[in-house]
């Protein structure tokens, strides 16, 4: 058995010892400045997704990343923009190595912008290890399949989609509602029972306004867990093409403080509308073949690279529980983002602007929300052992009320039949007293299933199909 | 490995590499690429320079690299070892290539896919020297796992006189076994042989299908049956459930070998597949799920162009077994994600798109891999199939698009999964309205056969009653139901109780996840007896609130959990007293008159 890229072979090819001493060469000039990206003619051989640092006219050093590579002419796209460069005072040097980072645990309770250096006006922490920044498929067999129950205290998170540790779970969204609150909630009160682990949570914005920033900020400050947090932070007025190097460089702190150091990892990342649309930016640019709405046909596996970095692996403790966030434009689920996120990620939580308008919070919507990992995680040993089959009539019960309001939103209430006035009193206890509660309430497991059954009692017991006549005589009505 | 140089890099643009100075390179042959030794394939040439598709991330590849030729096709190795391994998209396996790298893929890793020190028991067929031999002739047998005798067969080429073959003893794959003397001179003989991914493995003829693929799920077999050999496409957005679907039938189709293909799919869900399927018995062989098993995994996170070799890489292997003699199921999900791997490269080497980008070659790349299906006479004699099931993952869940439109018309099987189904966590969510099979014509004579005569005609009538169903639907949408009449509100209580009893399946009740054929029957017709007595009853004028109150429907209900598979007694006796109730309810009316 043999490795083959630890075996080069004997002695350089004249290329490959022309590369290497051509490596660090610094070109003055350009040829092409379009947008982020600039084109550099006539270099040495450059390999395909190599650091670049291109030195402004001011003398200032601008980081960027080579996305095509060709004898003739080679692409760099850079994430701080192209604003204030000129053709020939452009200095460009290629550094032979893709983007690596540096990490360590002292990057807990700091801030830092897309690419990893301070912006909190510290000094730049000393890493404990380079890391490429992004990362390297994980091997399916060395995964360990998620089955951890994390109690958030949201009801119908726990209760109907229950997250489990090492999970992606993302919160599609819409411009104006509570998504920020729900996350800050989350990140507060998710806990494992009865364990006290070392725990991390590394936030990435990508293109959000200030004050949703400082709202996270502040909200870590406030229950006192800054110092397990790290930020990192490309705002709205930061250049775009910043954002789609910043949850690489999240991810692979998280992958180190995972993976490395043991720890159990909260990852968020807002806003990944935003990073979709710095993606479209690039690939228009570059005149690329576009599929739906003018994103490129590689969306789909750019994201599965960002979103496929969670979970937990064999023979390690950490894990990183994703939890990315995103606005649908137009609240339109179908949208290629969320609708390509949804293929990814392991469930999704949908808020819903109808049930925001009522005055509910969280506006989760009962039925297209979804936690795909929910089925190991929960039932005798780990929750309850009702837990499986009330989420599973609750569903059940809840459509159905989904279907009596359109029927009597057509034939007015009056005419319909007791029972279905029996399903709407229902729906609407469901909605008042299982989903809906504070920004500080955390309910336990065992409350949020027992408010379940509180519910349920209000439909007659022959009607509940899906839970056993044990758990009726032992829950029902008590 | 004899390499040469076959030419150097002149652009590099994510997995597509323009290659110049190219000479003697071979299309389609398998290439590496760089110091990295980055696996490759060409796909175009043209004059002195060449398209080159690589399989793993080219991160770091520059102009000038030099380019190595293997001198052959992209090729899988078969042989002993297959069953129950885990196979990266060209046939790496995976947990070899952890023990090498840890927990995350390196690249440039280059290893053999069967293991070359494991020593097989080798049982040579009574063949004697001098006898003839053609390719696909059974040499011998390995018996692999339990379950599974894999047969030795007589690789592409061996077309002679048998020359020598080994006595029984235990054999790694590529130690000789014996030879063939060919017109192109001796031909070594071994466990394992090579073939070529894009190139169908030859059959003697195909055959009509004709037996059901019985995969335990009512809805499917009952309503919308496959055919062994034949061709299913299952479309459904996000969270409707097809890959639950698909390891349903991976577990409990009685298919003799699975090869499961996880196409750029998610890595827990290969995870799930790895840790539940040994834990799984098979209830007709006792042995373990993955004693049955191939799995082939490129999830979403690892190389896009190894995603579009990977579906090519399990329909060889499922040809393989084919050729053993052995029904064989592909499972592939999610095809959609090969065609956007297509897409992708299609668009990195600039050519003219499609429809919504696709290539305009998209059509005939899905129709040659279905056709890869069929029932067939393998070239040793037997009986072979391979049927595939292949998921598509519509953009928006909208089957309008050009994958899925695609498929249908390559595929004679279709079961569409439903949103408002899923969202009600009715599963499996497969619409009894959107969905059809073309293979009822075919499969009818065996579940007459095998199951009971009345199938054909039970499962006309209930699919009358669930369409009759729908236009109740739509008077009760706009009068709601108090303005039907009885006899009409019984059509929606007996459609309602047929979805709730039988179309709903629990994959994680140890006794609803499999019904046996036999099973299926009876359950539809219990539910049929409680449709044509309670509508006689009502005719005679018992109302259908008393009907409805019914202690022993909440039997029926329940039938599902509580009668076994081998407990068709039961279902007997259950049918025998909802008969009686409904005499009772009826006589009790009669009285009352």
């Amino acid at each position: 058995m043999t490795k083959s890229n630890k075996a080069p072979p004997a002695g350089f090819t004249r290329e490959e010892a022309r590369r290497r001493l051509l490596a660090g060469r610094e070109y003055v000039g350009v040829d092409r400045i379009d947008g982020p990206l600039v084109f550099v003619k006539n270099t040495h051989p450059v390999g395909y997704r190599e650091l670049v640092e291109i030195v402004d006219p001011r003398g200032a050093t601008r980081l960027g990343i080579v996305l095509d590579t060709a004898a003739d002419v080679v692409v760099v796209q850079v994430f701080e923009g192209t604003s204030g460069l000129t053709m020939p005072g452009t200095h460009v040097r290629f550094r032979g190595e893709p983007q690596r980072i540096g990490v360590s645990e002292r990057m807990l309770g700091r801030v830092f912008n897309g690419l990893g250096q301070p912006i909190d006006g510290g000094p730049a922490p000393a890493g404990d290890l380079e890391v490429d920044v992004n990362g390297r498929p994980i091997n399916p067999t060395s995964r360990e399949y998620p089955r951890d129950f994390i109690q958030t205290g949201i009801s119908v998170i726990d209760g109907m989609n229950t997250l489990i540790r090492g999970q992606k779970l993302p919160i599609f969204s819409g411009n104006g509602l509570p998504h920020n609150e729900l996350a800050a909630q989350i990140a507060r009160q998710a806990k494992i029972r009865g364990t006290e682990t070392q725990f991390a949570v590394v936030f990435a914005a990508m293109g959000v306004k200030h004050d949703v920033a400082r709202f996270f900020s502040s909200s870590f400050e406030e229950t006192g867990v800054l110092d397990n947090v790290a930020l990192f932070l490309s705002l709205a007025d930061d250049p775009s093409i910043e954002r789609l190097i910043t949850p690489r460089t999240a991810l692979t702190l998280a992958e180190h403080l995972a993976y490395n150091l043991d720890m159990h990892v909260l990852v968020i990342m807002t806003d990944m509308s935003n990073y979709c649309e710095a993606l479209r930016e690039i690939s228009t640019i570059r005149g690329e073949i576009p599929s739906r709405k003018g994103y490129p046909g590689y969306l789909y596996s750019d994201l599965a690279e960002l979103y496929e970095r969670s979970g937990m692996l064999q023979g390690y403790k950490g894990s990183i529980t994703q939890m990315p966030i995103l606005t649908m434009p137009n609240d339109d689920i179908s949208h290629p983002i969320p609708d390509l996120t949804g293929y990814i990620t392991e469930g999704q939580i949908v808020f819903e602007r109808e049930m925001h308008g009522r005055g509910l919070y969280p506006p989760v919507a009962g039925l297209p929300s979804l936690s795909r990992l929910m089925k190991d995680g929960i039932g005798e040993g780990m929750t309850r052992e009702d837990h499986p089959h009330l989420a599973s009539q609750l569903f059940a019960a809840y459509s159905y009320v989904k279907d009596v309001r359109n029927l009597a939103s057509v034939i007015g209430e009056e005419e319909l039949t007791p029972l279905d006035h029996q399903y709407l009193e229902f729906g609407e206890a469901f909605e008042r007293k299982f989903v809906s509660q504070t920004q500080s309430e955390d309910r336990t497991i065992e409350q949020t299933l027992d408010r379940g059954w509180e519910v349920l009692t209000m439909l007659p017991a022959e009607e509940l199909h899906r839970v056993t006549e044990t758990e009726i005589e032992k829950f029902y009505g008590k | 490995m004899d390499e040469r140089i076959i030419g150097q890099v002149r652009r590099v643009n994510g997995p597509v590499i323009e290659a110049t100075g190219v000479t003697d390179a071979m299309m389609l042959e398998l290439v590496r690429v760089g110091e990295v030794r980055l696996v490759g394939e060409t796909i175009k040439l043209s004059g002195d320079s060449a398209i080159i598709q690589v399989y793993e991330d080219t991160t770091g590849i520059a102009p000038g690299d030099n380019i190595y030729g293997s001198g052959s096709p992209l090729s899988v190795e078969l042989g002993p070892g297959l069953i129950g391994t885990i196979y990266d998209g060209i046939q790496r396996p995976l947990e070899e290539i952890r023990n090498l790298s840890g927990s995350f893929i390196e690249r440039g890793i280059s290893l053999p896919s069967l293991n070359r020190e494991k020593k097989w028991r080798f049982q040579p067929a009574a063949l004697k020297s001098g006898q003839e031999v053609s390719p696909g002739m059974v040499l011998g047998t390995v018996q692999e796992t339990q379950g599974v005798e894999h047969r030795i067969l007589a690789p592409p080429e061996a077309a002679g006189t048998l020359k020598s073959l080994a006595g029984p003893g235990d054999y790694t794959v590529t130690e000789p076994i014996g030879a063939v003397a060919a017109a192109a001179g001796e031909i070594p003989l071994f466990l394992m042989h090579r073939w070529p991914i894009r190139t169908p493995r030859p059959i003697r003829e195909r055959l009509r299908v004709s037996h059901p693929l019985i995969t335990g799920q009512r809805v499917i077999d009952t309503l919308f049956p496959v055919a062994l050999g034949g061709t299913v496409a299952i479309p459904g957005g996000f969270g409707t459930g097809k890959t639950m679907t698909q390891h349903a039938i991976a577990k409990w189709c009685d298919a003799s070998i699975i090869v499961y293909i996880g196409c750029g799919e998610r890595g827990n869900e290969m995870t799930d597949v790895l840790t539940e399927f040994p834990k799984l018995i098979d209830p007709r062989t006792g042995r373990s799920l993955m004693e049955r098993t191939v799995l082939i995994a490129n999830t979403s996170n690892m190389p896009v162009s190894a995603r579009e070799a990977s579906i090519y890489t399990g329909a060889t292997l499922a040809e393989y077994f084919r050729d053993q003699g052995y029904h064989v199921a592909v499972m592939a999900d999610s095809t959609s994600r090969w065609a956007e791997a297509l897409r992708e490269l299609s668009g990195r080497m600039e050519e003219m798109p499609a429809e919504e980008g696709f290539p305009a070659y998209l059509p005939t790349r899905i129709a040659e891999f279905y056709e890869r299906a069929g029932h067939v006479s393998v070239l040793s004699g037997q009986e072979g199939s391979v049927t595939i099931i292949g998921a598509v993952s519509p953009p928006g869940g909208d089957f309008s698009e050009p994958v899925t439109q695609h498929t249908k018309r390559f595929v004679r099987c279709f079961w569409a999964l439903d949103r408002q189904l899923a969202n009600a966590r009715h599963y499996p969510a497969i619409s009894w309205l959107d969905s059809y099979s073309e293979y009822l014509g075919e499969v009818t004579a065996w579940w007459e056969r095998e199951v009971g005569p009345a199938w054909t005609r039970d499962r006309a009538e209930i699919m009358e009653l669930l369409q009759r169903e729908v236009r109740l639907q739509q008077v009760v949408k706009l009068v709601g139901p108090d303005a039907l009449p009885d006899s009409q509100r019984f059509v929606l209580e007996v459609c309602n109780l047929f979805k709730n009893a039988f179309l709903q399946q629990s994959a994680f009740d140890d006794i609803d996840r499999f019904s046996s054929a036999q099973k299926q029957m009876k359950m539809l017709s219990l539910i049929l007896t409680f449709w044509r007595r309670g509508a006689e009853a009502i005719r005679k004028g018992v109302t259908l609130v008393r009907l409805k109150r019914l202690k022993i429907l909440q039997e029926v209900i329940k039938m599902k959990f509580n009668l076994a598979n081998e407990d068709l007694a039961s279902f007997d006796r259950l049918a025998a007293r909802l008969e009686r109730s409904l005499g009772q309810l009826e006589s009790v009316y009669d009285e009352e008159q």
